[in-house]
């Protein structure tokens, strides 16, 4: 059926209206030799089939509710209201386009202008735009956007403790581009210089003072954040913070074996025009009222091709949308509160597994909802015994180039339960008898 | 514009949270959030009523014929949305290990055969995270093979035909080479000429769009590929309008070196308001161990995640906007072979069908069978303009097409029908449009004072500019 509801005899009108005898004359300029290629593909599925398919599929992952559940390293178990995709799954938001034409486009239009503002508020930025791919390249837009506002700088430092992934997604973005990549010192060549707080092993860092290291040689801060955090954190626009980047996952959008991811970014007034990526503005009408439009397009690629400040054309707008119906369904009050779990738990965790003999807690200083624990058996081992008990402990670092294999990452959030917590304690003091 | 702030009220939420069930630990006031941010408190209906009637100033697929040109608005199958709902796809996380993520690794593996079988090449990822990466993607993985060459100091410009999408250009210029445009002959074609004396030891490759925004099949594809890969230079390909070609022809049998799919385009992922997209790349064999990574493998002991040989390394994190690429595999795996090819003729026959029944009053830019889309123009009366006849197509209760692209042609229309529409909607259409064309004569300010139908009327783009407000 493919969808299609015209049938032979609607084509036939058709076909005489345009003056061919058959459909394979419309395909008379590809190449004789080439055309009608033989496709092989397995037969087709009806409905119940492919759904069946895709269910036997699915049944061979492990799937988070059925676990418990600390496992983060960038993408979190956080609580997603079923309010979120009743309204994400209406026609009218799930099926539209991007807003260019704003008269048919209030409602996507109105929804990312809210979407905006509570980032806005969260981050203490001005300006917000309607999202990147992921906090990965919305990080790496960042720091080709802290060279094209600065004169004569070309470097991006980045400071210690960026999540691994996000490293290897900068250096692809800079391949092509005159940017020198350094984990070195600040210097009157920075155009940009980047934290990740809280670090990808989760220590909170004192924003103030690297944004001081930044400013004095004339650089940007830019600031990687978890949106979570900042519940309890202090917003990193008061932090002296340029530009401020996060992976938005976590507000409402689910895991999804790590995509669709929402990638935000704010910055301040003074440097939207060097901005990348779609922003909403309001305006009025003919007559007077009050409406959205997209805004500020001289930037953006239909309008300036090659000299565009990226090429970044479709964005996250349903996670867009996602995360400001969580925001607004959470509030004020309950936002702070879910912030304010995350960390009791994260602490009640950290503080039981570090009286477990042979575990410590490797990070340093303060830590929101994720921590590093030290391992007396490998890490990787830990892992793969207590997924049989439906614990998914965390992450073994020894995944990436630099971690080590006694070196796990702790993630607790607001779906915890302190039984949940305790049940990973005895199975972590167990593993390691 | 309704204001979710406006209908706050202190302490209210919609979202009912675990309590404290743990010893509280103190917050050290030094990196304590002072203020709170200000954030809506609202109750779940409120809430819903609020975005319930957001939804409803939408146009949208599901409630318009939306016939935006090299867009494909076709119509989203509603058992996407269950498959990729289901809890093992939602709730899974991309590091829990291949052992316990065996089912969607598979999925990828498949959607990967199935992608590359269609389009004729040796490979694909499917990493990047819409078609604009995609583009990037190819072009990084182009520079990869000139430098592996040692050839990459010297060839510094891509071709670009003057009819393509403004992300080339910026992808290019993105990716560090110089975006070299070359013009359109009179039949809407590469100009072979301009084309050929661009052709020398500094070209790095060309990016075609085939059919391109005109709508037009390249009717010199293969000249064009061999003339670029004679002077070293690769072809990538921009699969915006694969619509047009799915069992028609495979791109990898024409020449082209690698080129990205539209998962929300062609493979009916939903465009969500702008995003998110998915945007899959194929290689042929010249290009596929550049591909970016992690792809899906499959040995004796089951399915992995791997990266391809000389990757040019990741686009984004984890493995691509699984959600959309879930759906892109029910829908393919629905319809198989042939079903793809019937969406090709269906695409390709209801748009010609809708440039013949408005051939009197809006003539195509070029007078040749179209693709899956064709261009007209809007100024068909004295003092009308393009835009007055799409914001008179919102009363007529239609989404205007893609206006004022592409670039060449002066006062463009482009208009997609897609496959999913049926002739009498095509019909209803095309009825408008030929209504208009008399409005235009007769009663101009109907146009120019469209659309009447909607709350808002003519918004003011420039003044949001000049006066920014961006948030509440």
């Amino acid at each position: 059926m493919s969808f299609i509801s015209n049938m032979k005899k609607d084509r036939d009108i058709m076909l005489k209206k345009i003056g061919i005898n058959s459909v394979e004359d419309l395909f008379k300029d590809v190449p004789a030799d080439k055309r009608f290629p033989e496709v092989k593909m397995v037969p087709p599925l009806s409905e119940p089939e492919i759904l069946l398919e895709l269910s036997k599929l699915s049944a061979k992952n492990a799937s988070a509710e059925c676990y418990d559940w600390f496992l983060g390293g960038g993408i979190y178990n956080h609580f997603v209201p079923s309010v979120i995709s009743a309204i994400t799954s209406r026609g009218e938001f799930l099926t539209a386009y991007t807003p260019y034409q704003p008269e048919v486009s209030q409602g996507t239009l109105e929804a990312i202008f809210e979407y905006q503002t509570m980032i806005s508020e969260l981050t203490g930025m001005e300006v917000v735009n309607a999202s990147h791919y992921d906090g990965a390249t919305a990080l790496a837009e960042a720091a080709i956007m802290s060279v094209r506002s600065t004169r004569k700088r070309n470097k991006v430092v980045i400071a210690p403790g960026l999540h691994p992934e996000y490293l290897e997604v900068i250096k692809t973005y800079f391949q092509g581009l005159d940017i020198e990549l350094s984990t070195g010192d600040i210097d009157d060549k920075t155009a940009g210089y980047i934290v990740q707080n809280p670090t990808f092993t989760g220590e909170i860092i004192d924003v103030n003072a690297e944004a001081q290291k930044a400013h004095d040689q004339g650089a940007l801060l830019i600031v990687h954040t978890d949106p979570m955090a900042l519940g309890v954190l202090e917003a990193p626009g008061n932090c002296g913070a340029d530009i401020v980047t996060a992976e938005g996952q976590c507000l409402g959008v689910g895991m999804n074996f790590g995509g669709p991811c929402l990638g935000i970014f704010a910055t301040t007034a003074k440097h939207i025009r060097k901005m990348p990526g779609r922003i909403i503005g309001e305006t009025i009408d003919e007559c007077g009222s009050k409406g959205c439009v997209l805004t500020f397009a001289a930037r953006e690629q239909h309008i300036r091709r090659e000299k565009a400040t990226s090429n970044i054309c479709s964005n996250q707008g349903l996670a867009a949308l996602s995360a400001a119906i969580y925001l607004a369904a959470v509030g004020k009050s309950g936002f702070r509160k879910v912030a304010e779990l995350c960390w009791h738990k994260a602490h009640y965790a950290a503080e039981e597994i570090g009286k477990i003999d042979g575990y410590s807690v490797a990070t340093k200083g303060n830590f929101f909802k994720e921590f590093l624990i030290k391992t007396p058996v490998p890490a990787e081992e830990i892992f793969a015994k207590l997924q049989d008990k439906y614990i998914m402990a965390g992450l073994p670092l020894s995944r990436f180039k630099d971690g080590k294999a006694d070196e796990m990452l702790i993630c607790v959030t607001e779906i915890n339960s302190r039984k949940q917590i305790d049940h990973l304690v005895s199975a972590l003091k167990e593993v390691a008898l | 514009m309704s204001n979710l702030w406006k209908i706050s009220g202190e302490g209210r939420s919609a979202v009912y949270l675990p309590g404290l069930d743990v010893p509280e630990t103190a917050i050290p006031e030094k990196i304590k959030r002072k203020e709170e941010p200000n954030l809506p408190e609202v109750a779940e209906l409120d809430l819903v009523r609020h975005y319930t009637n957001l939804s409803r100033k939408n146009f949208s697929i599901d409630t318009h014929f939306y016939p935006l040109g090299s867009c494909t608005m076709k119509y989203n199958p509603k058992v996407n949305e269950v498959t990729a709902s289901l809890p093992g796809f939602r709730n899974a996380h991309p590091y829990q290990s291949d052992k316990l993520s065996q089912g969607a690794i598979e999925l990828l593996y498949n959607l990967q055969d199935q992608l590359t079988a269609i389009s004729g090449f040796e490979a694909t990822s499917l990493q990047p995270a819409a078609g604009a990466q995609g583009e990037l993607t190819g072009i990084l993985m182009i520079r990869a093979y000139h430098e592996e060459k040692g050839e990459l100091e010297t060839r510094r410009k891509i071709l670009i035909p003057d009819s393509a999408h403004g992300t080339n250009p910026a992808t290019a210029a993105m990716a560090g080479f110089k975006a070299v445009e070359i013009p359109s002959d009179s039949h809407g074609n590469i100009d072979l000429v301009a084309l050929k004396s661009e052709c020398d030891e500094t070209l790095a490759g060309i990016m075609i769009t085939n059919p391109n925004t005109l709508g037009l099949f390249e009717e010199n594809i293969l000249e064009v590929i061999g003339a670029v890969h004679d002077c070293g230079g690769l072809v990538y390909g921009d699969g915006a309008n694969f619509n047009a070609i799915m069992g028609i022809v495979k791109p990898g049998e024409l020449g082209f070196d690698v080129m990205h799919y539209n998962i929300h385009k062609t493979f009916t992922g939903p465009h969500g308001g702008g995003g998110p997209g998915a945007g899959p790349v194929s290689a042929g064999v010249k290009l596929k161990d550049y591909l970016p990574g992690p792809v899906a493998v499959k040995d004796n002991d089951g399915f992995h995640l791997r990266q391809p040989v000389k990757t040019i390394g990741r686009m984004k994190l984890f493995y691509g906007n699984f959600g959309i690429l879930v759906r892109g595999y029910t829908y393919i795996s629905m319809l198989g072979a042939e079903g793809l090819k019937d969406v090709t003729e269906n695409a390709v026959l209801n748009a010609n069908y809708m440039k013949a029944l408005v051939a009197d009053k809006y003539p195509a830019a070029y007078d040749r069978g179209c693709m899956h889309e064709f261009v007209c123009r809007g100024d068909i009366a004295e003092g009308i303009h393009t835009l007055d006849i799409a914001k008179r197509l919102i009363d007529y209760g239609f989404h205007p097409p893609t206006i004022y692209f592409p670039l060449i042609v002066p006062e463009a229309m482009m208009i997609e029908p897609t496959e999913t529409e049926s002739r009498e909607t095509i019909e209803a259409f095309a009825a408008a449009l030929n209504a208009i064309a008399d409005e235009a004569v007769n009663a101009p300010e109907l146009l120019h004072n469209a659309p009447k139908s909607t709350s808002l009327k003519r918004l003011d783009e420039a003044g949001a500019v000049k006066n920014p407000v961006l948030r509440y």
